[in-house]
C-alpha cells in the first residue's frame, strides 16, 4: 500500500497499479474497516479502482492544532492496514441487467469506438454486452458505476474536450473502463448507447440503483423497446 | 417568520457546509463555495457553523423580512442596501419586520452569504440543507431561488435573540440597525480581482514536461466563461503530459486543478465530481478557497508552490481564527 496526500484534507491509499479483483477486495475490505472503526476526524472515504482516498478533517486530526495533520493520518491508517486486510467483506451479490440501446443518437461515439478498434459497430455491441462486469465503485456522479471486465479491444481514450452535456442513461467507455452516465452532466466518455433505466434517486432508500462488488450485464434493445421502457420507468 | 423573495438574482441558492459521507455513492459534497465567508456570516447572527444561508451571485436578490431578524452578510461586495440605504458587510445587522433588502453593483468578488438568525426550516436531504443544482434536490425544491418563493425560518437563536436585542436598544425608532463591530480582515478580505493562489503539486504532477510545470507556476491563467460551482475551466499556456496513457478515474476534490488531454486546466469548485480521470497537475490548498470562490470570468490567477506542511499550517492558523471569532461572539451574547 503506498500513500500520498489529495491537498490538505485528503490521503490516497493505493493497493494496486491496475484494475484486478484483488485490488478491489483490498479496497473495500479497507472500506469496511474504516466504517467500523472510524478514527477522529474522518470525515468520509472514497473508494476507486486502485485507490481509496480518505478525507479528513485536519483540525480534528493535529488534536486542537497540536500536531501536523498528515503525518498523523498517515501513521493512523498505516496502523490499520493489518486487521482491515484480514476484514471479511460480504458485498452485494444480485446480478443486475441493464438493457441498452446501442450507436444511433443515444450512442454518437459507437462508430469512433469500432474505427478506433478496427472492427465493426455490431461487432463492438457484441463484445461490449458479452462479459460480466464488476462495479468496482460509484463515482463522478450519483449513482455513475465504474465496470471493470470490458473486453480489452475496446479500450478508447477519452474525448480530448469533454462534451457540455451527456444525457442520463448513457454508456460510455474512456481507457479500460465502461460505466453509466446517471444524470445530465458534462462528460469527456466515449458515447455508445443509453439504457432507459434510472440509477439514482434521493428518495430511494438506497440512493444509487447499484452498488460497489455488484456484478451486471448489459442486454442490447431496440429503439422501440427503449422508448417503451423509458415511459414506462416515468 | 419567513424570507419573501420579490426578485432572485442572478444565482441564489440555499447552502451550508456540504453534503458529507455520500462520496462513496457519487453524491457530490456542494455546500458553499466560499465556505469561510459562510461560517463568519453565522458565527455574526449566533448560528451553529455549518448553519445554512444564501449563496448569492453577482447580481443578488430582493428579499422582504416578514418578521423581525438578525442576519449578517459576508464574502462578496455586492452593494447591499436595506430599504435603500447602503448596509454593511461582516457584521451583525437587526431588521424589523417588512424590511427590505437589496443589492447593487457588483464591486468586488461573486459570492456573497447571508446568514439569518437560526437558519432556514427545510428538510435537509441526505443530511444537508444544500442545493444540488444539477441532481435537483437539497435547498428550496432542488432549485436557484425564484420571486414569490417564501423560506420559512425558525427564528433567531438563543445568541441571536441576545444581539438583537443589543442592536434595537440603541435603535428603537429604526427599521433596522447593523454593529459597528466586525471581524478583521484575515478572515472578512476583501476579494482580489487578479489573486495569486496557493497550491500543492497534484498526485499526477510529474507526468507533466518540464516547461509545462514551469509555465504552471509562473504564467497567468484566465478564468474563462465556463465557471460555474462545479469548477472554472481556465485559460492560459498549454499544459502537456509527456506520459500518454489513460488514467483509472480517482477522487478529486475541490481545489483539484485537472487537465484534461487539450492542455487547458480545470479547477474543481463546490459541485466537483467525486472522482476523475484526467491527471491532476496541482491542488488549491484550503486556505486559498475563497479566493478561487470570488473569483470572476476574465480575471487572471497565478499558482505559487507551497509545501504540504505550509498548506496544513496554513489550515490550522485559519481554524484558530475561527475560533477565536467563536469565543469573541459567545462573549457578546453571555
Amino acid at each position: 500500500m503506498r500513500l500520498f496526500p489529495l491537498g490538505d484534507a485528503a490521503v490516497v491509499l493505493e493497493f494496486g497499479e491496475g484494475i484486478s479483483p484483488a485490488t478491489h477486495r483490498a479496497i473495500q475490505a479497507f472500506s469496511a474497516y474504516l466504517a467500523q472503526h472510524p478514527f477522529v476526524g474522518l470525515i468520509e472515504y472514497v473508494p476507486a479502482f486502485t485507490t481509496l482516498t480518505v478525507y479528513y478533517d485536519p483540525w480534528l486530526v493535529s488534536d486542537n492544532g497540536q500536531h501536523p495533520p498528515y503525518e498523523r493520518v498517515a501513521e493512523t491508517l498505516r496502523q490499520m492496514l493489518p486487521a482491515a486486510q484480514a476484514t471479511a467483506v460480504a458485498g452485494p451479490a444480485t446480478d443486475v441487467e441493464i438493457p441498452v440501446c446501442y450507436g444511433g443518437t443515444y450512442g454518437p461515439d459507437l462508430a469512433f469506438v469500432a474505427q478506433h478498434a478496427g472492427l465493426a459497430p455490431e461487432e463492438v455491441i457484441a463484445l461490449h454486452a458479452s462479459p460480466e462486469y464488476l462495479v468496482h465503485m460509484i463515482g463522478f456522479a450519483p449513482g455513475f458505476p465504474y465496470l471493470g471486465g470490458l473486453d480489452a479491444r475496446l479500450a478508447t481514450p477519452r474525448k480530448p474536450q469533454p462534451r457540455a452535456l451527456v444525457p442520463s442513461g448513457t454508456v460510455g467507455i474512456a481507457g479500460p473502463q465502461t460505466g453509466i452516465y446517471s444524470m445530465p452532466t458534462p462528460g469527456g466518455w466515449q458515447l455508445i448507447g443509453r439504457t432507459p433505466l434510472r440509477l439514482f434517486d434521493p428518495a430511494w432508500a438506497q440512493p444509487s440503483l447499484l452498488q460497489a462488488g455488484q456484478h451486471l450485464r448489459f442486454v442490447p434493445i431496440s429503439e422501440a423497446e427503449y422508448q417503451h421502457r423509458q415511459q414506462h420507468e416515468s | 417568520m419567513s424570507l419573501s423573495i420579490l426578485r432572485p438574482g442572478l444565482l441564489t441558492t440555499v447552502q451550508d457546509l456540504g453534503r458529507h459521507g455520500y462520496q462513496k455513492d457519487g453524491i457530490l459534497v456542494s455546500g458553499a463555495m466560499d465556505a469561510t465567508a459562510l461560517r463568519v456570516a453565522n458565527l455574526l447572527v449566533g448560528n451553529p457553523e455549518v448553519t445554512a444561508s444564501l449563496e448569492i451571485t453577482l447580481l443578488g436578490p430582493r428579499i422582504r423580512f416578514e418578521a423581525d431578524h438578525l442576519l449578517a452578510i459576508t464574502g462578496a461586495h455586492l452593494s447591499p442596501t436595506l430599504n435603500g440605504q447602503p448596509v454593511g458587510l461582516n457584521r451583525a445587522i437587526w431588521v424589523r419586520a417588512g424590511a427590505e433588502l437589496a443589492f447593487g453593483a457588483p464591486v468586488a468578488g461573486s459570492r456573497a452569504y447571508l446568514a439569518v438568525s437560526g437558519g432556514f426550516d427545510i428538510a435537509p436531504v441526505l443530511g444537508s440543507q444544500s442545493t444540488y443544482l444539477r441532481a435537483g434536490f437539497g435547498g428550496l425544491h432542488g432549485r436557484a431561488l425564484q420571486t414569490g418563493d417564501l423560506i420559512p425560518c425558525p427564528g433567531p437563536t438563543a445568541a441571536g435573540q441576545k444581539l438583537m436585542q443589543a442592536l434595537a436598544q440603541d435603535a428603537p425608532q429604526a427599521a433596522w440597525a447593523q454593529a459597528r463591530w466586525t471581524p478583521g480582515p484575515e478572515l472578512c478580505p476583501k476579494p482580489q480581482p487578479n489573486p495569486v493562489v496557493r497550491a500543492i503539486s497534484g498526485p499526477e504532477y510529474t507526468q507533466f514536461s518540464p516547461e509545462s510545470q514551469l509555465n504552471f507556476w509562473q504564467q497567468p491563467f484566465m478564468v474563462t466563461t465556463e465557471a460555474d460551482r462545479m469548477g472554472y475551466r481556465l485559460q492560459g499556456p498549454m499544459l502537456e503530459r509527456h506520459s500518454s496513457g489513460e488514467l483509472l478515474s480517482s477522487a478529486v476534490t475541490f481545489g483539484t486543478v485537472q487537465v484534461p488531454a487539450g492542455g487547458q486546466p480545470i479547477v474543481l469548485m463546490a459541485d466537483h465530481q467525486t472522482t476523475g480521470g484526467y491527471p491532476r497537475i496541482a491542488q488549491v490548498i484550503s486556505a486559498d478557497f475563497s479566493a478561487l470562490a470570488q473569483l470572476r470570468p476574465g480575471q487572471h490567477i497565478r499558482f505559487a508552490e507551497v509545501s504540504l506542511a505550509e498548506a496544513q499550517a496554513l489550515y490550522l492558523a485559519q481554524e484558530q481564527r475561527l475560533r477565536a471569532l467563536r469565543r469573541a461572539v459567545n462573549a457578546r451574547t453571555m
